[in-house]
């Protein structure tokens, strides 16, 4: 890993937290996130349902709803803070320096503009080529992202393209102006897994052909492994475990982590193997934090849990973080194991050991 | 006929359930969706059979055809030795308690203004059954969840997961002989989904239940199927026990789908995807087999003949004039953990 000349980050997010008012309350989606991503690297942020992990990508890129409030925490792309800049300015940074690809590319498309002109929009907006010179970018940028056919499809509406098609229209268009940070949010959920396979493919050659960094946003574990460099595991608006991609997976130190993981089916188990589950329910957003939100959920809980809040701190080594008690690993895991085992069950109650 | 052939199919009084040249076609502007083409499969009681594939590859049309949902353009469906497309829509209504279907969207396919009980309880006092109240507490309680904290509440009370609980009770209900699941865990977050996939699995113990498991998740369906079936723009491509299936795929499809698998380790090796392209579309499907515009191994016979089911290794069928001979090692280096 080498420094490199400049040692600003590329995007540093610091205490981000974004809440939305719904009616039974204040909901807490990003609560308090910091992280790091540097030039040319890829991080995964992993996390289920609700862990926040789709608000903080639109924090990031400040599309959130009127009932959002982000008023906590800063940006800073580039050493420049983004926070509370006006929509005039940020425009220019947009498609330009910082572009996001969203899960549903019928959506994310706009359905009465030609495939062309769609790819070349952020293009002409940012003062790009404009004309025949746009549609021959346009026709590169299709041929680079795999379309085959591709002059014949710049004429095409998207509803005339299948799902994995029109996503590689999107990573054209979002690609148009060569950014230098790619948002990827839940990019291949919506594909059959080959097409999966094509896109995940297709998003690892332009990284390193661009030399862009990328934000893989991913419920997938699977997704993340063999793609990203690090990854950071959000639980409840927070990231709970942040690591080297090969550290996270081979040395893991968050007991939801461990879980996440224990509950993925494998190919290669045999079958009727009993999947680990983990007991309970996700967290409620709204109720008022105490203690740990995975504490419920945990084999590991200890009444400390309860009342105090854990935050991230240094794990196995120096990029490693986990912001846990009784993390997996030390001598405090293992006695905190050893003893909601002997007891039966853990500080908040549930069963230990039967995870189900 | 088409890519298909029956020399799979099993002379056992245990199958409950043997579907014979099934075809679903349905008119559109533009011609005529071939959604199932000629499929064969049968299930022995207690067995689950996992039925995977690619979206519009004819999975769900199979199940949904398997209940006459709507009846199939042509082929047989005996179920029980009766054969299911010449039955009356009374007599199928009397059968259909016995087959029964959970779906992907948990909350939509609850009614959201009815209670719990109602829910659960619905089928039995469609057919006025007796002591319903005290099976509805039976089947909730089974399923995981407080008959007397949930009866009275609304779906919108409960999560993904818990709807889906909701749903299985239903069909518990009813004490059916054969449950197709589609897509049952696909809307479900992995700590939840691993939930229901055990839950179905000990309910199929206790009520001893016979499964038609579909879905597009290769792991998912291998953890609770006994047998697989691999589906490709409505043929069957394979079909065989689980394990052997997956430890040795036939054909290169099967091949395909395991190799695409995201496996959660970063160690694992990512083998380049020999096929390229997307399915071509249902209307005007390819002559001879169906895959061959995105098979590797396909050739001029490939576009002549359509292959047939031929046993491969012990109770193990592919339809390919080319199967895969490749002896697949694990992918993933086994890490003590």
């Amino acid at each position: 890993m080498s420094t490199t000349a400049d040692d600003v980050p590329l995007l540093e997010v610091t205490d981000l937290a974004t809440t939305f008012h719904a009616d039974r309350g204040l909901v807490r989606a990003v609560d308090g996130v910091s992280f790091q991503v540097t030039r040319g690297r890829a991080l995964a942020i992993v996390g289920e349902s609700g862990s926040g992990k789709s608000v903080l990508a639109r924090s990031l890129m400040n599309l959130l709803p009127a009932s959002a409030d982000a008023s906590r925490g800063s940006v800073r792309f580039k050493g420049e803070e983004l926070r509370g800049k006006p929509a005039g300015q940020l425009r220019g940074l947009w498609g330009n320096e910082i572009s996001m690809v969203f899960q549903d590319p019928m959506t994310s498309l706009n359905p009465v503009v030609r495939v062309g002109r769609q790819i070349t929009e952020a293009l002409r907006f940012h003062g790009g080529p404009r004309g025949r010179a746009a549609r021959e970018r346009a026709l590169q940028l299709l041929l680079d992202v795999g379309i085959p056919d591709a002059r014949s499809r710049l004429n095409v509406y998207p509803h005339q393209l299948s799902g994995g098609m029109r996503q590689r229209v999107a990573i054209a268009s979002a690609l148009a102006c060569s950014p230098s940070l790619l948002i990827a949010d839940e990019p291949t959920t919506a594909l059959d897994v080959t097409i999966q396979r094509q896109i995940l493919d297709l998003l690892q050659r332009l990284q390193r052909l661009h030399g862009m960094a990328v934000i893989l946003i991913t419920h997938d574990l699977g997704v993340a492994a063999g793609r990203t460099d690090e990854v950071a595991v959000m639980y409840a608006g927070r990231i709970v475990e942040k690591a080297p991609t090969g550290t996270l997976f081979e040395r893991m130190c968050h007991p939801y982590t461990e879980a996440l993981l224990a509950s993925i089916p494998r190919l290669e188990t045999p079958m009727h193997t009993r999947l680990a589950t983990i007991g309970g329910r996700p967290p409620d957003l709204i109720a008022p934090r105490s203690g740990c939100a995975f504490a419920p959920r945990c084999r590991y809980a200890q009444p400390r849990c309860l009342t105090e809040d854990p935050s991230l701190v240094p794990a196995t080594g120096p990029e490693h973080e986990v912001a846990c008690f009784f993390p997996l690993r030390t001598p405090e895991g293992r006695t905190a194991l050893a003893t909601d085992a002997a007891a039966g069950r853990t500080a908040t109650g549930a069963s230990a050991g039967v995870t189900s | 006929m088409a890519g298909s052939g029956t020399a799979h199919l099993r002379d056992s009084d245990d199958v409950v359930l043997r579907v014979e040249d099934l075809v679903v076609e349905y008119k559109v502007a533009g011609g005529t969706v071939q959604a199932v083409s000629g499929i064969s499969f049968d299930v022995q009681r207690g067995e689950t059979l996992g039925l995977v594939g690619e979206s519009g590859c004819g999975k769900s049309t199979t199940g949904r055809a398997v209940m006459m949902l709507p009846r199939p353009t042509g082929g047989s469906v005996r179920f029980e030795g009766r054969e299911m497309t010449r039955l009356s829509d009374a007599e199928l209504r009397r059968t259909r308690p016995r087959l029964q279907m959970i779906f992907q969207d948990p909350v939509s396919s609850l009614n959201p203004r009815r209670t719990i009980d109602k829910i659960v309880g619905e089928g039995l006092s469609i057919w006025k059954r007796a002591g319903a109240r005290e099976r509805v507490a039976e089947v909730i309680e089974a399923v995981g969840l407080d008959p007397d904290v949930v009866a009275s509440r609304h779906p919108h009370e409960f999560s993904g997961g818990q709807c889906q609980r909701i749903s299985i009770a239903r069909v518990l209900a009813l004490e059916p002989e054969i449950v197709i699941c589609d897509e049952p865990v696909s809307a479900l977050d992995v700590s939840v989904q691993a939930q229901i996939l055990n839950l179905l699995e000990d309910m199929k113990t206790r009520y001893r239940l016979t499964l038609l498991f579909i879905a597009h998740d290769l792991a998912v369906v291998k953890n609770i199927s006994d047998r697989i079936a691999v589906m490709y723009l409505g043929k069957l491509c394979e079909i065989g026990p689980s394990d052997e299936v997956y430890a040795h795929p036939r054909h290169h499809y099967t091949e395909a789908l395991l190799e695409a698998v995201p496996i959660p380790d970063p160690n694992a090796s990512i083998v380049p995807m020999a096929v390229r392209g997307e399915p071509p579309s249902p209307l005007s499907p390819p002559s001879g087999c169906r895959f061959r515009t995105r098979c590797p191994a396909a050739r001029d016979r490939c576009v002549e003949e359509e292959p047939q089911l031929q046993e491969v290794g012990p109770g193990h069928f592919a339809a390919c004039h080319f199967p895969a001979r490749v002896e697949h090692g694990p992918r993933v280096p086994s890490v003590e953990t």
